[in-house]
């Protein structure tokens, strides 16, 4: 049932990506439980700009939960403290009234701070870029039935393939891997037959660009599946390594 | 006044696209290196002309507003992907996918293109296999498929309930391949502020390049091509509250259209009928529930005043009804179609009810989708394998949970058919300026069946685009790569910075937000789901305050040559209150009801669309005559050879 709640934000505010950032507190007031975290930063927005203020910037777009900008660091928590959620699917009514609610960008080497909560995620597309594709043109391919793939085979690829790419997994590991999101990939393709043709170059290509793009080393915290709001399940990143390992035994 | 030329190629219906392949001018290898390509938006439209484009060997440059292509609003389609296929053994065929089309767009698109979208549907389903999307599988290892609205048989393909999400990043795969390759270039956090057209050799305009901003440094540079396809989705977003995503916009189509591109039926919006109810004045968007929900959900509302209001009130909860004292309203006027009728269809009826008093939710403005039936049919598990993840996100969203209660959904703006007119070639009244997608009119009629804008977005990304644009080309290899610093760019650029000082000097008191919602308002209360003259007018005379109010009070805080996010929507608000002005000129002088476009003085006495095929059978295009005044209507006739016009019937 409805109701409303007050609450501290506490916002990390930053010019740009070279500049000083820190933390600015503001005071919300009577705000309906049933709005949606990013609703209630559009009330915040809203009466910033009425004070002629400039608003606080963030990622999002869909609002649905599926296109991956959202990207909030909500009280410790990559998208909250809801697991299997985004930040836009976030709600209020998971909140107390009185609650201090620390609102920060992701944090990792590899994606410096833009402005405010916004981040640059450019290294997700060139580590796509990088491999995580099947190497086909458009046309001259065969009938959608003419390869047969087990339920459980396209059911398991469809769990990988669910990656929304929002980077929640290299913001929560300590590392800043990068793991989850390029194994996710790796996994949906080599688990099909479609992928596994260049399964062993794909997985060395992305593990690459991943290296030297400055993400960080996997250490199996399980912290990235833990938090990824699609929860990506690790077992992609055991798959990932088989596939890199074969691959190098190949060289 | 120019003759409208679609360019519809000679021969029967199914032989038109085949001909027009074998006859149509192509480019050569070496020349195609020579041509560069702008491709505005990376949705599965953009996405996927971009990757063909540059896998053919043309030079592309692609352009989107979020930080990488994969955000594109196709991503959220949940539901799936039409294409006759054939493969249930159900009566599926081309022409039946052609002729489903055709009547669910209430028999307002034209026959050539959409023939031709569904001869093409089949190649959609393989390339998406051969690139790797996940879709549903049966355990016999082939392709599964389910029922949408406005069709007997099964031809959707799907993965889970994201079937757009697989979709859109096997094009953006696709694409990534091409980057890699060296063929695209993608330019991420940039918009397209203004078209530009350069005078050819025998002083015919043509469209040669795009102003653009830089949404991180705020810059406005410039880009030129020898040919611009924009891809840049519907104009939902002109309602504020729509399922669109916040970043969609019809700013694009509007600056093709002030340079001259045709507008065609702009008044065709849809309003899909499965959404989850407004709830509160702080709410920034709307949540679809998928259509694929109709195939098991059964949709009722109580029968009795009595009771409606109890439910309004809280004092019954849907499961105190009994089974006898529901309306399952569809099934009961539509006993052919049922819960599967089409979109304008189902969310006209609902409002109906609604209008009646029987509508639920504390608002009154909602009816139920209920599971019960099917739980009690298939089981708790099976319905969980099918819907999960929508049941999911419904209970985060609303806090009930669907498998115990039954779930509250009401109509809301979702596509817009009409669009950026463009001939059979997808080229628009703009010689080298081609529109693909939603944001295109071509396909869908006065209404769009589920699951068609996927498979409409591929089709004319993967499969026509890259052909007809050749044919435009051929003529261009001898142009050499353009300078951006001619003085039409010089010009371009210079309107776009006067219009960005004009409204940063505003200086007024309204945030951006607050005048878009006011713009909603009017849109949905006077040129939503029921039009009239009287309304219409209302809107415009509205209309025109809110422009007022937009010039006079606006408030962008901030500077504008930096990352401004104020400033991103207020150009984009200003588009919108245009957009709402041309669908109101359109509703206005199309007084017929057909599709998801209903003018109250012409129904049938049952409550059904009444079309006047003797005045209205043709495609309205509106050509932009400068600002503060009318635009000027063509007309487009659409005849008719292959089938027989008919009034919709689901009834039998």
């Amino acid at each position: 049932m409805e109701k409303n709640i007050s609450f501290t934000l506490k916002v990390w505010r930053q010019r740009g990506p070279k500049e000083k950032g820190a933390f600015k507190e503001y005071k919300m007031q009577d705000i309906p439980t049933d709005t949606s975290f990013l609703e209630m930063l559009d009330i915040l927005n809203e009466q910033l700009v009425n004070k002629g203020e400039e608003p606080v910037v963030f990622d999002h777009d869909c609002r649905e939960g599926i296109c991956g900008m959202c990207s909030l660091y909500v009280n410790g928590h990559p998208h909250g403290p809801s697991t299997g959620a985004t930040t836009c699917q976030l709600y209020m009514r998971k909140f107390k009234d009185g609650d201090v609610i620390t609102v920060e960008p992701w944090r990792s080497a590899g994606f410096p701070v833009i402005r405010d909560l916004m981040v640059d995620r450019g290294a997700y597309d060139k580590i796509m870029q990088a491999g995580g594709y099947v190497s086909i043109n458009t046309g001259g391919v065969p009938d959608g039935n003419a390869i047969p793939i087990s339920k459980e085979k396209a059911d398991l690829a469809m769990d990988a393939a669910s990656c929304i790419g929002c980077g929640a997994c290299v913001a929560a590991c300590k590392n800043g891997s990068a793991m989850l999101f390029v194994s996710a990939k790796v996994s949906q393709l080599a688990l099909l037959p479609q992928g596994q043709v260049e399964a062993a170059r794909r997985a060395k290509a992305m593990l690459a660009k991943m290296d030297e793009l400055g993400f960080g080393n996997c250490t199996n915290t399980r912290a990235c599946e833990a938090e990824c709001p699609k929860c990506i399940s690790i077992s992609n990143i055991a798959r990932l390594n088989r596939e890199f390992i074969s691959a190098k035994f190949k060289d | 006044m120019a003759t409208i030329d679609s360019k519809i190629p000679e021969g029967p219906l199914a032989e038109k696209w085949t001909n027009y392949k074998a006859h149509q001018k192509l480019v050569n290898p070496a020349n195609k290196r020579k041509l560069d390509i702008i491709v505005v938006g990376s949705g599965l439209a953009g996405a996927s002309a971009a990757a063909t484009l540059g896998d053919l060997g043309f030079k592309v440059k692609c352009f989107c507003i979020q930080d990488s292509p994969r955000r594109a609003h196709s991503i959220a389609a949940q539901g799936g992907i039409n294409a006759a296929k054939n493969y249930q053994n159900d009566g599926d065929s081309v022409y039946r996918l052609f002729y489903d089309t055709i009547k669910g767009g209430d028999y307002r698109s034209r026959e050539a293109n959409v023939y031709r979208l569904a001869e093409v549907s089949n190649n959609i389903i393989d390339q998406c296999v051969a690139q790797g999307v996940p879709f549903a599988r049966e355990y016999g290892g082939t392709l599964a498929n389910r029922s949408f609205g406005g069709a007997q048989v099964s031809r959707t393909f799907y993965a889970r309930g994201q079937t757009g999400q697989q979709l859109l990043l096997g094009a953006y795969s696709a694409l990534s391949y091409q980057v890699n390759q060296g063929n695209v270039e993608l330019f991420t956090r940039c918009e397209m502020l203004d078209l530009v057209l350069v005078k050819d050799e025998n002083g015919k305009e043509r469209a040669r390049g795009i102003i653009y901003r830089d949404l991180v440094t705020g810059e406005i540079k410039r880009c030129s091509a020898h040919a611009v396809v924009i891809g840049t989705g519907g104009y939902g977003n002109a309602y504020f509250l729509s399922t669109n995503a916040m970043g969609s916009n019809g700013s694009a189509a509007m600056q093709c259209y002030r340079k001259g591109a045709w507008f065609a039926n702009p008044a065709f919006a849809q309003i899909h009928p499965t959404c989850i109810p407004v709830h509160g004045d702080k709410q920034s968007k709307l949540t679809l529930m998928s259509e694929s929900l109709r195939n098991d959900g059964r949709i009722w509302v109580p029968k009795k005043l009595e009771d409606a209001k109890a439910l309004q009130a809280g004092t019954k909860k849907p499961n105190d009804i009994p089974d006898e004292d529901r309306d399952f309203y569809l099934e009961r006027r539509y006993p052919a179609f049922g819960n599967l009728v089409p979109r304008d269809v189902a969310s006209r009826a609902a409002k109906e009810r609604c209008d009646k008093g029987f509508g639920v939710n504390n608002t009154g403005l909602a009816v139920f989708l209920d599971f019960k039936y099917a739980i009690q049919r298939l089981g708790k598990q099976a319905v969980a394998d099918r819907y999960g993840n929508l049941f999911d996100m419904y209970e985060e969203i609303t806090d009930d949970n669907p498998y115990e209660t039954p779930m509250m959904i009401f109509p809301a703006i979702h596509y817009t058919m009409g669009g950026i007119w463009v001939d059979y070639e997808l080229q628009t009244s703009i010689p080298g300026l081609f529109a693909i997608g939603e944001c295109n009119f071509s396909d869908h009629g006065a209404n769009r069946l589920g699951a068609s804008a996927l498979m409409q977005g591929l089709a004319d990304g993967y499969f026509v685009l890259p052909y007809t644009i050749q044919n435009y080309l051929a003529d261009q290899i001898q142009v050499p790569r353009f300078s951006t610093d001619l003085p039409e760019f010089e010009a371009a650029e210079k309107a776009v910075k006067d219009k960005i000082e004009k409204i940063m000097a505003i200086k007024g008191t309204r945030s951006v937000d607050s005048i878009h919602k006011e713009l909603g308002h009017i849109m949905w209360e006077y040129v939503g789901m029921g039009r009239t003259e009287q309304s219409l007018k209302t809107a415009l005379a509205e209309l025109e305050k809110v422009e007022k109010v937009f010039w006079s009070d606006l408030r962008v805080v901030g500077v504008a040559d930096t990352l401004n996010i104020e400033l991103e929507k207020a150009l984009r608000l200003l588009d919108f209150i245009e957009i709402g002005k041309l669908m109101a000129y359109d509703a206005l002088n199309r007084e017929e009801s057909c599709g998801g476009h209903f003018r109250e003085e012409h129904q049938t006495p049952e409550g059904e669309a009444l079309r006047h095929d003797d005045q209205f059978s043709y495609v309205a295009c509106w050509e932009f005559q400068g600002e503060g005044k009318q635009p000027e209507l063509q007309k487009e006739p659409l005849n008719y050879e292959y089938i027989k016009v008919q009034t919709r019937n689901y009834k039998n």
